[in-house]
């Protein structure tokens, strides 16, 4: 490991960002629920309200959807607002600032104005709190042109989407998967950025492409190893950015692949998958499919409070093996 | 008009008793400010005829007999304060400095528009002058003027933002996260409601479970001030001492500008909902026609200085629309220009 890369969480990794974000730019500060000295709902945040004060980590009221309006308008004056989510699931309150507001300002006044905002969604499933805080909503922003989307798998992305999120003039919003705070990984000191729109190939692989995104991508990476034992080579990519989406990065995989495997937590049916699955139907790498396309998503119901049925609920490792066998083997 | 009544010594005698507001401005400001009123008012009835006429499409949310509000509250504004206005935001747009030849492109849908004809009526903004714009939803603007206040704040700056947004609106849960926020913060903030008795076709009584709009700022602990929004010294003079508050770091203001809309609420509208003897009313107590008797009663004004103003705003009409007819349309294949920033 180089000298200036140290292991770090991946809610650390955020904090770091953010840290470095708000000493670079003095327009840089951060708004939400409970992000001082409580440090945020996820410890994000932590103690940096020590550090910079009750000015640039700002305490909100619990108005989602003022609030947002409010990291708009700051926003459009000159300042560049983190906005945090205690859950992703109160990005519902507040859609209308997200959607018709932040999205939409720069187009509607003919490019005379841009919105440079980031929000931070913590999302998905897994902690048993059930169908109002595990969702994985990221699809439903994706679909607005205006908005870029980002979700980081690794702790040294989640630092550097989050920097060149706040470089950006445009809203950026992250998604960060709650299971992933705690995950380790390498995290280089200091500033640099994980450019927006930029899939990663995790896994290189010759019999099935997965493209997966957040904790499907460890996910997956655990079903290539254990297919790798069967004899089945996985590439797995982190498509990491859902809008602007990499997608002749999916369709030069799938070229050498021929087979597509797409894998995401938020609900199967209208959501990432479908966009991946026609990325590819829609391409020269059509040609190239020895097999259909499959989608593993979340069920087609709301997250289960039960571990088991909140397990069913979205895909398991078990889940994208068997995927990834019926495919290359068309095994039944 | 009045014009019978201005002899010298009545206007003397009345200005012993000037209205305050009289004298912070000059016989310069009150011109400026009636000019503007007459803009609004013809600015909107030749859009309305370009609407019937078939050059402009979509809808459109007139705003006349509320004119008095609008220049009226942003008297006080340089172009370092902000505003957010609201779907009836074209007297927002002219109080606050626009060139109506640029509105009356947009609305035209024209690339010389504010917008470049992205925007139309409902999206107008001259960001320039420190208009954020219009707003297609029912209390958009509101948390966005806050988080304006509170970037003025953090930056230092001396400047206040103004929102502006109906009666409907203040039944949105927008409104309400908005003001406790200006409030708990102490931000540099107006909210002025123009009530003008109707949201669509549901009346304040029937929305509403306060009486004054003004009620509720008890609620976030901030002052709530109830003016004649059709008397343009009643509510210039609010709007100077909110600002006041507001720069001099005391918080926000809550401000009940009650006015009336004489058109209906947009092109659909059949007036179902109210009478004619209620519209008939309140065309009497015209914005304009009673600020020009007040004005020349103090002898601030002239007749003949009024029929200029009359005349200097039909030639810009006129030079508005041609300017409008003439300007490209944009280009198709430029539909997704300025989602991103290039
Ligand atoms: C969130 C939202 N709900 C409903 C509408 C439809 N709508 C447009 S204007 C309006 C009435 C607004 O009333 P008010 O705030 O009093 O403003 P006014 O039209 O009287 O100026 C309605 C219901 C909308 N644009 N946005
Ligand atoms: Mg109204």
């Amino acid at each position: 490991m180089d000298a200036n890369v140290r292991e770090l969480s991946y809610a650390q990794a955020i904090q770091e960002a953010m840290a470095i974000a708000m000493e670079q730019d003095e327009r840089v500060f951060l708004m939400g629920e409970d992000i001082g000295v409580y440090g945020g709902a996820f410890q994000v945040t932590g103690d940096l309200v020590h550090r910079f004060g009750e000015d640039r980590v700002m305490d909100t009221p619990i108005s989602e959807l003022g609030g947002a309006g409010v990291a708009v308008g700051a926003a459009l004056t000159g300042m560049r607002p983190i906005f945090e989510f205690q859950f992703s699931d109160f990005a519902t309150l507040a859609m209308e600032q997200i959607v018709n507001q932040a999205a939409k300002i720069r187009y509607m006044l003919g490019g005379n104005v841009s919105v440079p905002l980031v929000m931070r969604f913590p999302a998905g499933s897994g902690t048993g709190a059930a169908a109002q805080h595990s969702q994985s909503l990221e699809a439903w922003l994706a679909h607005v042109p205006g908005l870029k989307v980002v979700q980081p798998s690794t702790p040294h992305d989640a630092k550097g989407l989050l920097l060149a999120a706040v470089a950006d003039p445009d809203p950026v919003m992250i998604f960060e998967h709650k299971l992933l705070y705690k995950m380790k990984g390498p995290v280089p000191e200091g500033y640099y950025t994980v450019p927006i729109g930029k899939a990663e190939t995790r896994r290189q692989g010759r019999d099935l492409t997965i493209v997966a995104t957040a904790i499907m991508v460890h996910k997956s990476l655990d079903a290539a190893a254990q297919l790798a034992e069967e004899g089945i080579d996985v590439e797995v990519i982190d498509l990491r950015s859902l809008r602007p989406m990499d997608t002749p990065a999916i369709i030069e995989s799938v070229k050498k692949t021929s087979r597509l495997l797409c894998v995401y937590e938020g609900v199967k049916t209208l959501g990432i998958g479908a966009e991946v699955s026609a990325a590819i139907a829609e391409s020269e790498a059509f040609d190239y499919l020895d097999a259909p396309v499959m989608r593993l998503g979340g069920a087609e119901s709301p997250l289960p409070y039960n571990p088991d049925l909140e397990k069913a609920a979205v895909p398991q490792v078990p889940d994208i093996v068997a995927a990834a066998r019926k495919l290359v083997r068309k095994e039944a | 008009m009045a014009q019978s009544t201005t002899n010298k010594a009545a206007a003397s005698a009345h200005a012993a008793n000037l209205p305050d507001i009289y004298r912070r401005l000059s016989a310069d400001d009150l011109r400026e400010a009636l000019r503007k009123m007459h803009l609004i008012r013809r600015f909107e009835e030749s859009a309305e005829e370009s609407y019937m006429r078939g050059l402009i499409h979509g809808t459109m949310h007139l705003s006349i007999g509320q004119e008095a509000s609008a220049v009226g509250i942003c008297m006080p504004l340089s172009d370092a304060d902000y505003i957010t206005s609201t779907h009836r935001g074209h007297g927002h747009c002219i109080g606050k400095g626009a060139e109506v030849k640029k509105m009356l492109a947009e609305f035209f849908g024209k690339e010389d528009g504010y917008c470049r004809g992205r925007g139309g009526s409902m999206h107008i903004a001259d960001v320039s002058k420190g208009n954020l714009g219009a707003n297609g939803i029912v209390g958009g603007g509101i948390p966005i003027a806050v988080g304006a206040a509170l970037s003025m704040k953090k930056q230092g700056k001396d400047s206040v933002v103004v929102s502006f947004f109906g009666d409907g609106a203040n039944n949105e849960g927008a409104f309400h996260e908005a003001l406790n926020m200006a409030a708990v913060w102490k931000l540099p903030v107006v909210f002025v409601c123009e009530n003008n008795g109707y949201g669509m076709s549901t009346s304040t009584k029937r929305s509403t479970a306060v009486p004054n709009i003004a009620d509720r700022a008890s609620a976030y602990a901030m002052p709530g001030v109830i003016v004649d929004g059709n008397n343009f010294a009643e509510v210039a003079a609010a709007s100077f001492e909110a600002c006041d508050r507001a720069r001099r770091g005391e918080g926000p203001t809550l401000i009940e500008s009650k006015t009336y809309r004489i058109r209906g609420h947009s092109r659909s509208d059949r007036n179902r909902y109210r009478t004619k003897e209620e519209i008939e009313s309140w065309q009497a107590r015209d914005p304009i026609g009673i600020f020009e008797k007040e004005l020349t009663d103090l002898g601030l004004i002239t007749p003949e200085e009024i029929e200029k103003v009359r005349a200097e705003v039909e030639v810009e009409i006129a030079e508005g629309l041609e300017f409008a007819k003439a300007s490209p349309s944009p280009s198709p294949s430029d539909v997704t220009r300025y989602v991103y920033t290039d």
